[in-house]
This record gives C-alpha cells, structure tokens and sequence, in this order.
C-alpha cells in the first residue's frame, strides 16, 4: 500500500524516473526469489535432472557411479530375431508399466471426480449457519490431519476380512451374504483404496470450496432471492461460477497428488497388479529389482506425463493462479 | 572417511590391547513379529551390560519385501547410523558388496552352525552375516478337532484338502460360521513365494530356478501343485487367503477358527501364549507331500542372520555384537522363549530346550526337508524372479488365468531377465 502511493505522484511526474522506479523493483524482486530459485533447483532441479540423466544409463544401486551412457535403450530397443522376427523390450512396450500407467489415471479421475461432487456438499453445509459450526469445521478436517501411513493400516484393519468392521457391519445389515476380502481380492483392490482416498482427502476439498465460498458476496443472493430465482438455479448460476475459481485450483492440486498416489496403496494393497500405480512400480524397479535405470526411466515418464496433464489442464481450463477468471 | 577408520582401528586395538574394551553406541534394524522385538531388547540388554555398549534397536516392518527395500536405500547411501542389520536367508547374495566379512571374527564357531546355512550366507569366499536362527514352516493342526472327527494328521494335500473340508463343514453346522478348513500366506509378497516353492517342490516340480541356473518352473508337476493350490481358495480358504501374511493367518488360527495352518515355528509359543483360544489344542506336523512318484514333503528355508555394514563407524563393537546375537547362548534363549529354530545342531539335544520347546526336536525332521529359494542362482536378479513367480501364482489363485498359462507366460519372462546368463 504505502509504496503504491508513494509511486503514483512519480508516474504523474515524469515517464524517466518512472521507468527507473519500476527497475528498481523488478530488481529487488529478483533479489527476493533467488533464494526460493536456489532452494528449488537444490531439492527439486538436481534430483530431477539426475533422474532423467540415470535413464538414459545401465545404472544399479550398487554401482551408481559406474553408469554408462547407453541411450534410449531402457525406453525401447529392439532385436531382430534369426528367425526374422523384431523383439520389442523397454519401458514404451512394457504391459506392466500401461497397466500402471491405467490404474493410476483410473483411481486420479474416478477419486478427484467423487472428492470435488462431496468436497462442494460438504462445503455448502458448512458455509450454512448454524450451531456449533465451529465444532464440525474442525471435526471434518480430522481424516485430513491423519497421516497418511496410519489412515491406510487403520483402514486396512477395518476391511480386514475375517475381523474387518466393515464385513461385520454390512454382514449384520445382511448388505452381504458372505465376508469380502476387500484388499485381497482383485476386484475390490481399487474400489478400498478408492474408498479410503475418498474418505481422506474430500476434507481437503471442502476447505478449499469452502474458502471459494466465503468470498461470495451475500447481497448476490438477497438480490435473487426477491427475484424469485430458486435455490437450485441459484447453486448452478451463481454459486457455481463464483465458486469456479477456487474449484479448479483445488482439482489441480488433488489431480496432481493423486497421479503421484504412492503411500496409501503401497500399505493398503501392496504387490496387488490390480492398484499397482506408476510411483509404486517405479520404487519397486529402483529399490527391490536392483534396476535402478529402468525406475529411473519410469520416475521421468511418471514426470513427464504429470507436467503434460499440468500444461493441458491449465490451458484447457484457463485457469488462473493469480486469482479469479482470465 | 579412510583416516577415520583407520583412527577407530588403531584406537580399537589400543582399547583393546590395553584389556580395556571402549564403550560403543551401536543402532541395529530388525523386523518385528510376534514378541520378537521385546525378546531382542532382553538380549541387548544382557549384552550391554557384558560389555558397556550401548545398543539402539530401529523397529522395521515384518514383511521382508519391505525391510529389504529400504536397508538397499540405506546401504546404497552408504548410511552409517545402522551398525547391525539383521538379514534374511535370501538377500547374502545381493547385498554382499555391502556388508563386512566376517570369516575371520567367526573362524572358531563356524563349524558349529549347519554348514547348508553357512554356505547360504557366503558369497565368494565371504561371509557375509552369522546365522541368528533359522526357519522352516510346518503344518499346525487342531488336535482336539482331528480327535473329534476321527481323522488322521494329513500326509498328503489330497488328505489335508478332504479332512479340512469335512471337518470346516462339521463345524459350521454346529455353528462356528467364520471356520475354515486351512489358511495360508496368500499375499503377493516374497511369502507366497515361501508357499508356492512347498507346494511345487513337494509335487516334485524343482525349485523354479535350479542350482545351475535352468528355468524349471514350466513342468505338469509345478503346473498340478499350483493348480491344486488354486482350487483352494474360496473353499477350505477363505478369500481373504490372497490378502494374507503370516500375522493375518496366524490371526485366524489363534481364534480357532482354523483347522490347518502353514506357517513358521513362531507361532508355536505364541499359539500356547495366555490368552490364545486353541493353547494346548495343536501340534504341528512336516508339510503335506504332493502327489506323483516324485511326492514328497518340502519346506522353503527361512532364517534370520546379521551382518555387520561397511558403513559401521565402530566395526569393532559391531562384530562383537553380531557374534553375540549368534552365540550359542542366545540362540538357546531364543529356542526356549521364542520356538524360534537354532542353527547349532547340538542346541537340537538340549535337554533344557527340548523340555521348554518340545517341537523344536521334532523340527530336525522338518528341516531335512528344506529346500532353498533360488537366491543363490539368480544373484542380484532374485528380487525380480521372485516378484514374477509370486505374481503368476497370485493371478493363479485368483482366478485370471490357469497355473499351465501363467507359469509358461513366467518361464518366458524369466528367460528375458536372465538373458544370457544370471
């Protein structure tokens, strides 16, 4: 504030020493995020470079510095048989790495879908007024605060087959005939972990609505509500819109999360192909396999295809990080 | 880092020349089943006491397969902090770069462990972790439910499937509808491997990778064993089988609600432990044999060692220790408080230990019986073959597919990690 209106009697003054004052700015502002561009090519810049570097090498664990340069052979190289016939190997023919690379778009887009739909309900019975609102604000928030780790044991007691709480339950409500082996079996494997990332993260959603929400201005609705417009087209044309904002930025950052999805299913259902998403098989390949350079390969396509999602979300959807609609 | 070893070396041996050994603070990881970490404190305390160390115990999760990945990250980062690692049977091969030799701190008790377990834990030459205690699982069987029914200890699969299944009806007519005929480890972790290396090993299908390094796994006997395996999900298994390591089976053995269990000699004392609904109601037999001529009964080699990091700042203290946790004196304790097997065949005569663990003497059978997994042919690759074989045996189980196409889909993708050699 007070540098603005210490700037506005410059610029009615003279272009000159606006432009200078400008400058000046610009530089200490460079000055100011050095430290935040050093920090993240440190932690974030170095690793990734050297991630993408080992990819494109025959690194182990056990050798990481004696990694040779051998190209794009862990993407794809192929053979010609004497038979005449052409192998394809690599990552770029791998089922197991599709397969990963489905289950992890399949939980991304099913799971955000289900978040944003209850994070807005959520939100919208939390923006009402009413006793104790404070009380349940903080309530819901619980799943959230949980770690990660422990919500998935806690959880994977809970749909434990044979003393699982969940199988009780439904068994009493007579919902099920015979106990479900909830993680074992390769046909509810993804419906638990969904079930579980649905019950953590809709929290988060509905905070970050619920933020949207606050800034709507109250006489919108006054001015509706005489006109007669009814709740629901109220919801669908004004709290929608207004609320969009807010909205996208929070579906970017559970998107990007869930594409990344690791712990929950790495405690839930380990080893199960059925859940096996690209960071799980990429640990599994550098750490257990011993082939370092081929989860290298994996973690940059895992990047890769995460900025790609990023760039086409941003620009599709337009949305706009400094606040509001383009 | 080399004139710093050096320094604790020659300050080790001042120390020592001087008969006056310098106290260490020592870290060491071990997984935790059961009471396992409670009776390794008990130990250290003990050993802390003989010789004025310090030891921090690092509780580590049970399952190997991720015990495993993180001391690769730990020792590929050349941390220091663990002195003492406590390893499988399987990993000598693979992370033998990264441990101490201990052949020379050994030489005088080498020749009293098993020498199969000794030769499974050097590599080269080198020797790369002292056996703590070894392994091999066995059928647990409700006696007083065999009695009841009139039936024998199954010694086949065959037998083991028919009485199961006649005495889980039985049961559940009279009312216990959460009892099942026979649990097992049915996870896709490294202890369906464990499982499935018995069941095709007892048909006389081989060991999946043989000791000269041939794929064997594609053979009608594997392809039989796995099958029949297979059909056992869902009928005298529950489900929830494919979902479960040793704890969750031996959950529902420990509540009565199982007539058979495989699973290793931890679960004896445990299963005789207050509080336990079926103490004093089992015993335990070798594994079921398979069918066939070449039938017979397999058990997969377990054992727990400990090895000392390269990384150690105090190699010394850390040796010293590692020969403790294999002394003969610890193992007994462990043998009597723990039914944990002990790798010195005298411990097997014991008159203390066979009267505190009466199975314990029983097992000398069980463990003639054992067979390796194929970590010693496969090297740094076991991980990965171990990964394919319990995942086309998970698939098996599940029903995608039948054992001949999942294992002859295995048998080539074996062949494509051992390319021209292992």
């Amino acid at each position: 504030m007070t540098t603005e209106t210490m700037v506005r009697p410059a610029v009615a003054d003279s272009g000159a020493k606006r432009s200078e004052l400008l400058a000046q700015r610009v530089r200490a502002a460079r000055w100011f995020l050095v430290p935040m561009l050093v920090a993240l090519a440190i932690v974030a810049g170095w690793p990734l470079l050297r991630s993408i570097w080992f990819s494109f090498t025959d690194a182990s664990l056990n050798d990481l510095y004696g990694a040779e340069f051998i190209g794009f052979d862990n993407y794809l190289r192929w053979q010609t048989l004497e038979s005449g016939r052409t192998i394809y190997r690599g990552l770029l023919v791998d089922d197991a790495w599709w397969n990963a690379v489905w289950n992890t778009v399949r939980f991304a887009v099913i799971s955000v879908s289900i978040e944003a739909v209850l994070g807005i309900i959520v939100a919208l019975v939390l923006n009402a007024e009413f006793k104790g609102r404070g009380l349940v604000r903080a309530a819901i928030l619980i799943p959230w605060a949980i770690p990660t780790i422990v919500s998935a044991r806690m959880w994977g007691w809970m749909l434990n087959d044979q003393f699982g709480i969940i199988n009780d339950i439904m068994l009493r409500l007579g919902l099920i005939s015979q106990k479900i082996a909830w993680t074992a079996s390769t046909d509810t494997a993804m419906t638990a972990v969904l079930i579980v990332d649905i019950w953590k993260t809709t929290p988060f959603m509905a905070l970050l609505v619920l933020a949207g929400l606050q800034m709507i201005p109250k006489d919108i609705y006054e001015a509706a509500d005489i006109d007669g417009v009814h709740p629901v087209k109220q919801f669908f044309r004004i709290t929608l819109p207004l609320v969009r904002p807010a909205l996208m930025v929070a579906i970017i950052f559970r998107v990007l999360d869930a594409l990344r999805i690791f712990d929950l299913i790495y405690v839930l259902t380990p080893n199960s192909p059925a859940t096996e998403t690209m960071s799980v098989l990429a640990r599994e390949n550098l750490f257990d396999f011993d082939n370092f350079a081929y989860g290298s390969a994996q973690s940059t396509l895992l990047f890769f295809i995460i900025a790609l999602f990023t760039i086409v979300y941003i620009w599709l959807g337009r949305v706009n990080f400094d606040g509001g609609d383009r | 880092m080399k004139i710093n070893k050096m320094l604790v070396g020659l300050l080790t041996s001042v120390a020592l020349g001087g008969g006056v050994a310098h106290a260490a603070e020592l870290a060491m990881v071990s997984g935790d089943t059961g009471t396992g970490l409670e009776f390794l404190r008990g130990q250290l305390d003990r050993f802390e006491e003989e010789t004025g160390h310090t030891v921090t115990i690092v509780p580590m999760p049970s399952s190997t397969s991720d015990q495993f990945g993180q001391y690769r990250l730990w020792l590929a980062a050349g941390n220091s902090d663990i002195d003492v690692y406590q390893t499988d049977v399987i990993w000598a091969p693979q992370l033998a770069d990264q441990f101490l030799d201990l052949s020379e701190a050994a030489a005088d008790v080498v020749d009293d462990h098993f020498p199969s377990i000794i030769e499974s834990q050097t590599v080269d030459g080198k020797l790369v972790a002292l056996p703590a205690f070894t392994d091999a699982p066995a059928l647990y069987y409700r006696t007083d439910l065999l009695e009841k029914y009139g039936k024998e200890v199954p010694q086949t699969w065959a037998e083991l499937e028919e009485t199961a299944m006649e005495i889980m009806e039985g049961e559940r007519e009279e009312g216990n509808q959460d009892m099942w005929g026979f649990v097992f480890q049915g996870n896709s972790y490294e202890g369906l491997t464990c499982n499935a290396l018995e069941w095709v090993a007892s048909h006389g299908g081989g060991q999946i990778v043989e000791a000269d390094g041939t794929i064997s796994i594609n053979n009608p006997q594997a392809i039989e064993a796995v099958e029949q395996a297979a059909g056992w999900v869902g009928t005298i298994a529950p489900e929830g089988v494919l979902g479960y390591m040793e704890e969750e089976s031996r959950g529902v053995w420990q509540l009565g609600n199982a007539v058979f269990m495989r699973n290793w000699p931890y679960a004896y004392a445990l299963g005789n432990s207050d509080g336990s609904a079926i103490a004093g109601d089992f015993d335990v037999a070798p594994l079921p044999a398979g069918s066939g001529e070449e039938g017979r009964s397999a058990a997969t080699l377990g054992g727990w060692n400990v090895a000392v990091s390269k990384y150690s700042p105090d190699p010394e203290a850390a040796i010293e220790l590692a020969m403790f946790l294999s002394s003969a004196d610890v193992q007994k304790e462990r043998a009597i408080n723990q039914s944990n097997l002990p790798t010195i065949e005298s411990l097997y005569d014991d008159a203390e230990i066979a009267e505190a663990q009466p199975i314990i003497p029983n097992w000398k059978e069980i463990f003639q019986n054992a067979v390796p997994r194929p970590s010693a042919p496969t090297q740094s690759n076991y991980n990965e073959v171990s990964s394919m074989f319990w995942g086309a045996v998970h698939e098996t189980l599940s029903g995608n597919g039948t054992a001949a196409e999942n294992l002859e889909l295995l048998e080539l993708d074996l062949a494509d990690i051992k390319g021209d050699s292992w």
